[in-house]
């Protein structure tokens, strides 16, 4: 196999952060090649140089594709060479069609006039490559992230792609649609595509990788062979720079007095108001206890969280939500804070964050009583608040004035989880607390969750990553289709069980 | 290049917007200064740009909140217009004391800012649609209520409001020592008091802001440029209120600004309800999951909009001594020019009350020096037309530069 694309010498800086220090990557053409690496490691940088996001003279080091010195001004120059990338954050156009997406700048048009029966004809030929059983004309909105995903590989398939970037395809996803993404990747290796995955999933990158290239603070520390076998412990070593022997904290169970408890919660779905979206869900946490929620994609667990944060979510909502046997008042976000809930969202960056602003503006913000007196904020006890977290949380920042925008994704989770920690809630609601994180850092957060419950407060965590509930809960609950079907103790929980639970619904 | 040099052209490249701005407007007054032949900066005419701007720069502050929040008024021209109409209505035809006529002006255009703000916010009508249909209907209602006709004079109690001077403070023979000091006719030395208490003020907090970035080790201006940029700022307040204080002293309006000035700026910059109104304009559905009640904020915003419209149409009937339907026509225009030439952006969340106030000054200046210059009002259009373009282009730039 002949070297498709070099990367030599990459240096990347920005203002006060040298995010890429001599990066070297060496791909093979038709091999998969995984990049693994720490939150803030550098591994979007480095896709975003060599897709030219970054163009040529912003950043030291060269390029060379099929052979020749590669200069991209941007993106659309790396395209036309068949290098396309799928960001980590997806983009596509929510109130479009697929169709309309897929050939989104790449019309099939005639003098201006857009040939729609091709469009779609073609849109339909993708879709049925990539497994997606769309029509062509659904829009984006109706598609959850799982299905958008493989929109997305649809449209890098409409192009000639020789060399296909995946940023954390799967951080969003289902087991089950991961691995029918990754199954797809399979496929279109044996049809020749190169392929550049980056996850923090290993297993998955031990699944498709035939090379792994690890890279730390900036710099490729090494590049392993995957074919013959690897082990994740091999590639966490690196990612680590040491040995990481456990992935889950211990863990001592202690149920205290009861602390919430959710009765008859209904609610219907805000547009469509003959549809009910939870249907008597009755469950409770007790001081101290990390009760999980299981449930595929689309099951309402998101759903349930919102509406019961402040009715965040729905319309019609009936039923009571008791904390310490009283009945409480969550009927808006302002109040079901102030009973002392927090919920951290699933989507950081869209619901969780102020991306344009900083560190220390994100993490008081829900708590700005605490750093201020009779309206006047007092900017000193806000630097100390959002120092005080960035040294608990391990924030990985040159300051907390950086804009939190700039951070890696690891980083902005903590951010967020810094500024719910900031309300002292007693009831946490944790929505995919670990997406898109590395293994060293979701070993710190599941720490931080341990101790938060050792402290005798009540986590409510929802997660599409079994091992990850398995792990940490002391109870699951398992939902489906909008209720609970079933709950189980940490001694009886398995995959399979739960999975049977959804099944047999 | 040593480290020095790195480290301002580094802070200049990240600060440009600031640096820009500022360095944007002493160029536009020297430039007038010149062309005009020394004109512009007379103390009569100071004086006049002051009083000819003030009620773009109240309206400015109100414009930066509705800007920051994610939304736009069109209407205020119209709403300032209406305003003093109704003011001269009352006091000219009804004979209304002045006293009681201020207070009802200011509820009025707070209760108009909440009707639109109410559709804004509680019914999620586009705030370009709201406020579009506020300009035509109070529009209309300012020619209904004056039926077509300028409506005047107003008594001397309401003419104070814009063309009042504060009165000196300080004995005549102070006032006659300096003038002969500095060759005037006179001198007021209360404003050039005033003046040199600001410059003082001025690098007193520079210095605060300095040292408390030091102590979080934030990276902080380069020594030199920053005492260049207050050296600057705080001779440019000396020089423009001495200039003033050869003429007839301190305006009212002027103080009734920088009183509104300096609140706005604390509020946005230092409280809990400004801190939101960015939360809110920078991502709204994480600011409402942040418990910030964003719809009463949006109201709010377009509330305190109401006020200082209503304001700046007093002060405006007030300057001419009479309501005309044609007052405050197309005026929205340039506020909210000033406002995004000052470095708001047009998605929210981001803009100062000082750059609104720095962009409604160039505004100004440059409307006087033409005007000055003896330029159409053809030619000004174009100009300012062109001056907004750039400015916006200019921030485009270099967001896109920094990546
Ligand atoms: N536009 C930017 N301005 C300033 N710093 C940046 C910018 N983009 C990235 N960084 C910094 O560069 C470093 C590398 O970021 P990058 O997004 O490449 O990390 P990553 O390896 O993809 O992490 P993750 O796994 O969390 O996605 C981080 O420290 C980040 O804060
Ligand atoms: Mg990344």
């Amino acid at each position: 196999m002949t070297t498709l694309l070099e990367m030599r010498d990459i240096t990347k800086e920005f203002p006060g952060v040298k995010a890429l220090d001599q990066v070297n990557l060496a791909v093979k053409g038709g091999e998969i090649h995984a990049i693994c690496g720490e939150n803030g490691a550098g591994k979007s940088t480095l896709m975003k140089v060599l897709s030219g996001v970054y163009p040529a003279g912003s950043y030291d080091g060269e390029i060379h594709f099929e052979g020749a010195l590669a200069q991209f001004q941007g993106i659309r120059d790396s395209e036309d060479r068949g290098i396309i990338i799928i960001h980590q954050e997806l983009a596509l156009v929510p109130q479009l069609s697929i169709a309309e997406n897929i050939f989104l700048g790449n019309e099939t048009a005639k003098a201006g006039v857009i040939n729609w029966h091709e469009a779609n004809q073609r849109t339909s030929a993708l879709l049925k490559k990539v497994g997606l059983k769309e029509s062509p004309t659904t829009l984006i909105d109706s598609l959850g992230v799982g299905k958008q995903q493989l929109v997305e590989i649809a449209k890098a398939l409409s192009k000639d792609v020789k060399l296909l970037i995946l940023d954390e395809p799967t951080a969003a996803l289902q087991e089950g649609d991961s691995r029918k993404l990754l199954d797809l990747m399979l496929e279109l290796k044996a049809q020749g595509v190169t392929c550049i995955i980056i996850s923090h999933k290993l297993g998955e990158v031990r699944y498709v990788a035939d090379t792994v290239t690890v890279i730390r603070d900036g710099r490729s520390v090494s590049t392993l062979d995957a074919k013959a076998g690897l082990s994740e412990d091999q590639i966490v070593r690196d990612m680590v720079g040491r040995d990481m022997s456990d992935r889950y904290p211990a863990r001592t169970r202690r149920a205290g007095e009861m602390l919430m408890e959710v009765e008859d919660w209904n609610v219907w779905h805000p547009e469509h108001s003959e549809r009910q979206v939870i249907k008597d869900i009755a469950f409770n946490v007790r001081a101290g206890e990390v009760v999980g929620i299981a449930g595929l994609m689309g099951s309402g667990r998101t759903e349930l969280a919102m509406s019961i944060f402040g009715r965040s979510y729905g319309r019609g909502i009936t039923g009571t939500v008791k904390l310490h046997s009283k009945e409480a008042d969550v009927s808006r976000v302002d109040r079901a804070i102030k009973a002392g809930l927090a919920y951290v969202t699933e989507d950081r960056k869209s619901l969780g964050l102020i991306l344009d602003e900083t560190i220390r503006f994100n993490t008081t913000l829900a708590h700005l009583e605490g750093v201020s007196k009779g309206g006047v904020l007092n900017a000193n006890a806000e630097t100390k608040v959002a120092e005080d977290y960035r040294e608990a949380l391990r924030t990985r920042t040159p300051s907390v004035f950086q804009k939190v925008g700039n951070l890696s994704g690891g980083n902005q989770q903590k951010v967020v989880l810094a500024k719910w920690l900031n309300t002292s809630p007693e009831v946490l609601i944790l929505d995919e607390p670990t997406r898109g994180i590395d293994v060293g850092a979701k070993y710190e957060i599941y720490a931080i969750i341990n101790e938060l419950s050792a402290q005798g407060k009540g986590v409510v965590m929802i997660s599409s990553e079994m091992p990850e509930l398995l792990g940490m809960s002391d109870r699951i609950y398992v939902m489906n289709e909008g209720a609970f079907v079933g709950e189980l103790s940490a001694d009886e929980a398995n995959q399979e069980r739960i999975m049977s639970l959804i099944v047999n619904e | 290049m040593d480290t020095q040099t790195k480290g301002i052209k580094a802070h200049l490249a990240a600060h440009m917007r600031d640096f820009g701005l500022l360095f944007a407007l002493i160029a536009i007054m020297v430039f007038f200064q010149i062309v005009t032949g020394g004109t512009l900066m007379r103390p009569v005419n100071i004086t006049n740009l002051f009083l000819q701007n003030s009620y773009v720069i109240i309206m400015a502050l109100g414009m930066l909140i509705v800007i920051v929040a994610g939304h736009i008024d069109l209407s205020v021209g119209s709403v300032m217009g209406f305003v003093g109409a109704l003011a001269a209505v009352l006091i000219v035809h009804y004979n209304m004391p002045v006293a009681v006529t201020v207070p009802i002006c200011l509820i009025a255009g707070a209760a108009i800012g909440g009707a639109q703000g109410y559709f804004v916010a509680y019914w999620r009508i586009p705030s370009f649609i709201v406020t579009l249909a506020g300009m035509l209907v109070f529009r209309g209602l300012s020619l209904w209520l004056l039926e077509g006709q300028s409506v005047g004079p107003f008594p001397k109690s309401f003419q104070i409001i814009s063309t009042g001077f504060v009165p000196e403070l300080f004995p005549a023979s102070w006032g006659e020592g300096l003038a002969m000091l500095f060759d005037a006719r006179k001198f007021n030395v209360l404003s050039f008091a005033l003046g040199l208490a600001a410059a003082a003020a001025v690098i007193r907090m520079g210095l605060q802001a300095r040292k408390r970035d030091m102590d979080y080790g934030i990276e902080s201006e380069p020594a030199g440029l920053f005492w260049t940029r207050t050296l600057i700022v705080s001779a440019a307040i000396v020089f423009l209120m001495f200039k003033l204080s050869t003429f007839r002293g301190l305006p009212n309006v002027v103080v009734t600004m920088g009183v509104l000035i300096m609140i706005y700026a604390f509020v946005t910059e230092r409280t809990v309800i400004g801190r939101r109104i960015y939360a809110l304009g920078g991502n709204e559905k994480a600011a409402k999951l942040s418990g910030i009640k964003t719809e009463r904020l949006t109201f709010l915003a377009f509330v305190n909009m109401g006020v200082l419209a209503a304001l700046a149409g007093l002060v405006f009937a007030a300057r001419l001594n009479t309501a005309t339907p044609k007052a405050g026509f197309s005026l929205e225009l340039d506020v909210i020019a000033a406002v995004f030439i000052g470095g708001a952006s047009m998605s929210g969340g981001s803009g100062k009350i000082i750059g609104a106030v720095v962009g409604a000054f160039i505004m100004g200046v440059m409307n006087n020096g033409m005007s000055i210059m003896g330029i159409g009002i053809d030619y000004q259009q174009v100009i300012k037309g062109l001056v907004l373009l750039a400015a916006v282009f200019f921030d485009v730039y270099n967001k896109n530069k920094q990546g």
